[in-house]
């Protein structure tokens, strides 16, 4: 039990303030040098004619440095003079290592890139355009968080894939061509988990994927088309029927997995109101995974139920009158009209709902309860690989693989339906 | 041919007038039997939305003693709320929540400033390697989060940054950068830059006219990527399981629900009460911000 102590409290509040103030300082950090190489990148070019500024500069990045260093000084004190210790003594003192460790980082880190960046600007002639600074200095922070949280992850973990670590070698671990295709070898010839091995788990991954987003779709047009219409209550069937996508996913998959239940989920109960056997949900392979559809389908309707009936208000009312008047039936309204006009909605849509889907972790992790292989899509088995088996260097070549179907998979569809087409412009 | 119309100074996306007569010519031929059908199959389509949740009401309100029923009615006939002071008073339901709100609120704040300053620059500037950018924005939402997870909980266990706020919080604020990112850019665009020129001929200063002048107009727009980063994060089960699943006093709510079911004594009461103390303020919020949000996501799809 960890009660939320008053202790507790204060102790959190305090390590959230520290992070803040950690990506405060790194920010300022990295505008503050951004700007430096800027202005390096300027001198550098006049110094080229005009060998003096170059005294100029060496004075500017003197005085940067010495209000960097002060705002330091001044940041520690305060932190220093706060009276943290009385809450909790390792993370005060973690605390103040990490403000070492940045001004220690930023120190030793400012100077070359401050020179790079500058070189680089400078070279690349970007320094004729000042209003482009302004660009570059708004950009860096974004593009630096997204740089390292998944840029350099991905490189990281391809370096991973070709290496033997695990827990038990989780410090000492080597990286080699010979672990990489080891690994590779393993995943295709040994079972990724216990009992099922890769290309067992990549089928029911493309069903899972298939048999959702076209329950999804079809589900979706079909209420967008009923609801697009002037009814009495549509607001309110509209507000219902979003329902589950309102929901708190995980809620709403942990209540499901309740309602599984052999003797007390309503799902059964009802089956056998309905003069049915009641299933084995959460013990019977075959169940398990329907029940996880069910799941995934009653998530996923309203998402494409709500975008579809978006694209279907923006089609004007011309087609279908001209249409009538050349005599067209409903049907042939629908697939000569509403999907063609669609198009520019459905596909990006489709594209998007099989990633989600494939990749879906919430729902076939926590509706198996009983950790059947036999429910595990590639996601989740990678997950599992990683982080129960400890097998981290397969876990990344796993999920290096895995991302390479999916990223084959939407090349080949973008580029067949022409979508995303002028999706940026 | 444009089919929204952009209203100036909310900049939503708004149906066009041609569309809305598409909208009430549809009912004018039907006869009554298929209106009667099509009602008949909306009920339908919202019991079977409706009544899972509904579901989790009815557990939450049944007394302790008969937790485990077959009854199917929503209401039981002997509802008690036992199972709401049980929650907040006897389990660490309470530091969940909390725990939650400061990673959530935290990383939100963070990931609203970055993607605004960046997104400012996509929207008013030609810049080499703009449409790259852009481009590798998009491309970044087809990475499995799962595959990133790996090389991040490697990483941070490297630096020690796993079971505490820190990482989690680091991690956290870029995942949704992206989006964001693209639906400040479209809303950015709507708003004339002669706004900001003026601003500059009376003297103000870039940053000044984007911080005075740019950021109030989109004060919507900033608030629909708060709550969106918000939700994001609020309800994410994976991540938070990877980075603190070993430090019980960081859990946050979406952790601490599955201690709910994970023991084999299913507090099932505990459990239908938490979550409709969730979800009530999360439904609420997302019900009233979806229309923006889905404005914003087929904003740029349907210009066609």
């Amino acid at each position: 039990m960890d009660k939320l102590t008053p202790a507790l409290f204060g102790n959190s509040l305090q390590q959230i303030l520290s992070t803040v103030l950690i990506i405060v300082l790194a920010i300022i950090t990295l505008e503050v040098s951004l700007y430096l190489a800027w202005l390096l990148a300027e001198r550098l070019d006049r110094a080229l004619h005009k060998q003096a500024a170059l005294i100029g500069y060496v004075i500017q990045i003197g005085a940067f440095a010495a209000v960097f260093l002060g705002a330091l000084a001044v940041a520690s004190s305060v932190l220093d003079s706060l009276d943290f210790k009385a809450l909790l003594k390792p993370v005060e003192s973690d605390l103040m290592r990490g403000l070492y460790l940045w001004a220690a980082l930023s120190a030793i880190f400012v100077v070359p890139l401050v020179s790079l960046a500058g070189g680089v600007i400078s070279l690349l002639r970007l320094q004729r355009q000042p209003s482009l600074r302004m660009v570059y200095l708004l950009l860096a922070p974004a593009a630096v968080g997204l740089g390292v949280l998944i840029v350099y992850p991905i490189f990281y973990e391809f370096r991973l894939a070709f290496s033997n670590m695990s827990l038990r070698n989780f410090k000492v671990f080597e990286y080699s061509l010979e672990h990489g295709l080891n690994n590779l070898t393993l995943l295709f010839t040994e079972p990724v988990l216990k009992q099922v091995g890769f290309f067992p788990v990549l089928l029911r991954t493309v069903i899972w994927t298939a048999v959702n987003v076209s329950l999804h779709v079809a589900g979706g047009i079909g209420l967008a088309l009923l609801l697009n219409r002037p009814m009495r209550g549509r607001g309110l069937y509209r507000t219902l029927l979003v329902l589950p996508w309102a929901i708190p996913q995980v809620i709403a998959v942990l209540a499901w997995r309740g309602e599984f239940h052999y003797q007390y989920g309503f799902v059964n109960l009802i089956l056998q109101g309905l003069g049915l056997e009641p299933v084995k949900w959460l013990t019977d392979p075959l169940w398990n995974f329907v029940g996880m559809i069910i799941v995934n389908v009653w998530l996923g309707i309203p998402f494409m139920m709500v975008i579809l009936l978006g694209g279907l208000q923006s089609i004007a009312g011309e087609y279908y009158e001209a249409a009538e008047i050349d005599g067209a039936s409903a049907r042939q309204q629908f697939t000569n009209i509403t999907l063609p006009l669609l198009r520019p909605v459905l596909t990006p849509v489709i594209v998007l709902g099989t990633i989600w889907t494939f990749n879906n972790f919430n729902v076939p992790f926590l509706i198996n309860q009983n950790e059947l292989e036999t429910s595990d899509i590639l996601v989740t088995a990678l997950f599992r690989s990683a982080f129960e088996y400890n097998r981290y260097g397969f876990a990344a070549m796993f999920a290096f693989v895995t991302f390479l179907i999916l990223l084959g998979f939407s090349l080949i569809y973008i580029w067949r339906s022409g979508g995303l087409r002028g999706a940026y412009e | 041919m444009s089919t929204t119309t952009v209203d100036q100074t909310r900049g939503l996306a708004r149906p066009a007038p041609a569309a809305r007569a598409t909208f009430f010519r549809a009912m004018r031929g039907d006869s009554s039997f298929k209106r009667l059908l099509i009602h008949l199959t909306l009920i339908v389509s919202c019991a079977i939305s409706a009544y899972p949740i509904l579901r989790i009401v009815s557990v939450a309100l049944r007394p302790g003693d008969r937790l485990l029923s077959t009854s199917l009615a929503i209401i039981p006939d002997d509802a008690s709320l036992n199972s709401f002071t049980h929650v907040v008073n006897e389990t660490d339901f309470p530091l969940w929540i909390w725990n939650s709100l400061i990673i959530t609120i935290t990383t939100a704040t963070i990931g609203v400033i970055l993607a605004a300053t960046s997104a400012y620059a996509f929207s008013r500037w030609k810049f080499p390697g703009r449409s790259f950018g852009l481009v590798f924005l998009l491309a970044t939402q087809m990475i499995p989060a799962a595959m990133l997870l790996v090389p991040i909980f490697i990483v941070s266990t490297q630096l020690g940054l796993t079971n505490s706020y820190r990482g989690l919080i680091l991690a956290f604020s870029v995942t949704t950068v992206p989006f964001s990112v693209w639906i400040l850019k479209g809303y950015y665009d709507t708003i004339p830059i002669d706004l900001e020129e003026a601003a500059k001929i009376d003297g103000a200063s870039q940053l000044q006219a984007f911080v005075k002048i740019l950021l109030p107009l989109s004060t919507p727009a900033l608030a629909i990527v708060f709550l969106f980063n918000f939700m994001t994060a609020w309800n994410d089960f994976m991540l938070p399981r990877v980075m603190i699943g070993s430090a019980t006093q960081l859990h946050v709510w979406t952790l601490g629900l599955q201690h709910f079911q994970d023991q084999f004594r299913t507090s099932w009461g505990d459990f239908a009460a938490a979550s409709i103390m969730i979800s009530i303020p999360v439904m609420a919020l997302f019900l009233y911000s979806s229309k923006w949000l889905i404005s914003g996501l087929t904003l740029g799809s349907v210009k066609g």
